[in-house]
């Protein structure tokens, strides 16, 4: 179980994604060269049966027709035909001057969730020259690092995750804890993790050590040959079987404006389709043009904890996920070693007061705003009763039983709450509850109007940080629009992709082929910690199960697991 | 662990056979028992087997006091902890001579060595190094097959 927050924190790339955050993480993932516009072909889930025809008729009302905007056959372009092609012919994609590249496997990403799902395969004994990995991203933690270090958690800092959920190591063994105790020669870790978490707080690892592993694992199996910069465009369906995947390269690295891959499978794991503000926030940036005082705490928003260090500062953060507590932590932090005077007003729109849930048996603790959770879901999702369960339920079912474990939460930490008492004690940190009607500039103040239970509080502040972390519909997401709109994917009970207890993406299969989907766009399924780092290592595990299945791979067994642990343990290769 | 209750049961057994068989077999020669190893054997495999048996309905009561966990989890040192009272029923059992086919009798230090040695090994086991040949074990609720 591994995130940081309540978008989980697992990212790939938000390859394509339209909103102001995915701006600024691609601008931070290294500047690329990709010359992509979007089409704003967003269309809802239809066409679930595989049709016979290359080339669906729209009725007139079909929002996608018109919406495609071609380039003359034989350009290396997108051509009419094959925009509005639900499947595409070999004939169509060379008409159209697209070179094609065959690989059995592509997985489009490139972030954590491709990471896993390839180290298992390359477990399984598949080389590196059947696995493609298109990407805009250099390395597969880079939208991870970003995010865990603009929200506040740097390569020293402590993620949300539990020790055994390490994405470099499939099997979970050693620990993060086992690894921390022998690399800096103490038993703490060890013992943190007997008592946690009870007589203790869970133990989690250092970003920094997540990296370092990653970084090393990465070079095992060979990630970088594997790995092909561009920005993925779409996917379709081949007729006969397969997928094409269409990917635009960077800027001068191909002879032609897209670049196809033909493959028999296809993964997807594109990470959150984007990150969107509250509503008001959004408006009083766009009135007022103001993106200094009001900020997300996914985008950089060092220069509140500088003004801080000069000047006495009115500080509100809303939102009460781990995002808040992380940035709760450092103005606290700031202010007990620098000695400043920071206010902090906390509104919460959902205000917990105390245990809660409908029965003995169901019940969350909580105090002071906050709901309190280890990680993002109740652990047993990840391996217990509760996956269990929900691999068992349909539709409505399933849906109200991700409501009951859902709702925003964060761990509940000694130092947290140590330093939350001193800042109700010294006046300096308040907490309330209610919803922002609007907010407006007062005196170089942005004022909010919170609707709370007993009226209407104006409340004042030098920077408002928005940590609610509100996600945007996958729809948004460039690729997973077109799989929705031409490739017979659709939404589950929650409105993700639907996706089998195998991570088949169902409605999009083609001939012998399969899609998969991983991740957080697949929230909502038969397993729920989809967007966390032992969540897309189950997903990795389902997916090269069927594979292997299939035929594409070999089943990993318990000699193989034995005998590739032994590999990983020398760092030799798979 | 995030067990369910097959995968308790599994786990369980499984581990006490191998691990437990294991370490029983080992140990067996430097017990302070006085009586031919071939007894020591028979009697320490027939706890072990006592701690199997009764162990199903632990797991039952394991399962059920988990049921008041929001996270449905076993922690790790409950893992540990829970040899304290399987441990004192099995002795009571076996000061009563309710225990089936035990020769002789089994001193106290005895006991304790074997049955903390055994639960030791098996609680190690199960919180490491029993996810490296079974990867799909602790997805699975602890269950094997």
């Amino acid at each position: 179980m591994a995130n940081y927050n309540h978008p989980g924190a697992v990212s790939a790339g938000v390859t394509g994604a339209i909103s102001v955050l995915t701006c600024t993480n691609v601008d931070e993932s290294g500047g690329h060269q990709v010359t992509d516009q979007p089409t704003g072909v967003a269309g809802g889930a239809e066409s679930q049966a595989q049709p016979e025809t290359v080339q669906h008729r729209r009725p007139a009302g079909d929002p996608r027709v018109g919406a495609a905007d071609g380039t003359p056959p034989g350009s290396g372009d997108l051509t009419d035909e094959l925009l509005r092609s639900d499947q595409w012919t070999d004939e169509m994609v060379r008409a159209a001057g697209i070179p094609v590249t065959d690989v059995p496997f592509v997985s489009v990403g490139g972030g954590i969730g491709s990471f896993v799902t390839v180290d298992y395969l390359r477990i399984a004994g598949v080389a590196t020259d059947r696995i493609a990995v298109l990407s805009n991203l250099d390395f597969p933690w880079q939208t991870y690092e970003y995010l865990t270090r603009v929200s506040q958690i740097p390569r020293p800092e402590r993620i949300r995750s539990d020790s055994a959920s390490r994405p470099d190591n499939i099997w979970g063994f050693p620990s993060y804890a086992i690894a921390e105790a022998i690399g800096d020669r103490t038993l703490a870790p060890l013992w943190q993790v007997l008592i946690e978490p009870i007589w203790a707080d869970y133990y989690t690892p250092k970003a920094g050590r997540v990296f370092a592993g990653l970084e090393r694992e990465a070079k095992r199996i060979d990630f970088a040959k594997m790995l092909v910069k561009g920005q993925v465009r779409m996917v379709r369906r081949r007729q006969g079987g397969g997928y094409f995947t269409i990917l635009t390269p960077m800027a001068g690295s191909a002879q032609t404006k897209r670049l196809a891959y033909r493959s028999e499978f296809v993964h997807v794991a594109v990470g959150y389709p984007g990150l969107k503000y509250l509503p008001e926030l959004q408006d009083f940036r766009t009135a007022q043009q103001d993106f200094h005082h009001v900020v997300s705490a996914y985008e950089e928003h060092e220069h509140i904890y500088e003004a801080a260090k000069t000047k006495h500062l009115v500080v509100m953060l809303r939102g009460g996920g781990i995002v808040a507590s992380r940035v709760l932590q450092r103005l606290m932090d700031d202010r007990e070693r620098l000695g400043l005077s920071t206010e902090i007003v906390h509104l919460f729109r959902t205000y917990i007061t105390s245990s809660h849930g409908p029965n003995a048996w169901n019940r969350r603790k909580g105090a002071h705003g906050f709901a309190y959770q280890g990680f993002n879901y109740p652990k047993s999702v990840w391996g217990g009763q509760l996956k269990s369960e929900m691999r068992r339920l349909e539709g409505q079912q399933r849906a109200e039983k991700y409501k009951l474990m859902g709702g925003t939460n964060t761990p509940f930490r000694r130092r947290w709450q140590a330093q939350m008492k001193d800042g109700r004690q010294g006046g300096w940190y308040r907490t309330m509850a209610g919803a922002v009607g609007e907010m407006r500039l007062d005196h170089g103040m942005i004022v909010s109007c919170v609707k709370t239970a007993t009226g209407m509080v104006e409340v004042p502040a030098d920077f408002v940080i928005d940590c609610t972390g509100l996600e945007a519909d996958i729809a948004e997401h460039r690729v997973l629009a077109d799989l929705l709109a031409h490739s017979g994917a659709s939404r589950n009970p929650i409105g993700r992709l639907d996706v089998e207890r195998d991570f088949e993406l169902r409605g999009a299969g083609s001939g012998s082929g399969v899609m998969y989907a991983s991740g957080a766009a697949t929230l909502g399924g038969y397993f729920p910690g989809v967007d966390t780092f032992l969540g897309l290592q189950v997903a990795a595990q389902e997916i090269v199960d069927d594979l292997a299945r299939r035929g594409f791979c070999r089943r990993i067994g318990p000699l193989r697991s034995t005998r590739q642990w032994l590999r990983w343990a020398r760092n030799k290769q798979p | 662990m995030l067990p369910t209750l097959g995968g308790r049961i599994q786990t369980r057994l499984v581990l006490l056979a191998v691990v437990g068989g294991l370490v029983t077999l080992i140990i067996g020669p430097i017990l302070p028992i006085s009586a031919p190893l071939s007894v020591v054997y028979r009697d320490t495999f027939v706890i072990l087997a006592a701690v199997a048996v009764l162990g199903i309905g632990w797991e039952c009561v394991y399962h059920f006091l988990m049921q008041w966990r929001w996270e449905k989890d076993w922690p790790t040192l409950f893992g540990l902890l829970t040899a304290i009272p399987e441990g004192a029923l099995i002795w009571l059992l076996l000061r009563a001579g309710a225990i089936p086919g035990i020769k002789g009798t089994v001193p106290f230090t005895a006991f304790l060595m074997d049955f903390g040695l055994v639960w030791l090994a098996v609680w190690l086991v199960a919180n490491g190094p029993m996810r490296v040949p079974f990867i799909r074990w602790r997805f699975h609720g602890g269950r094997l097959v």
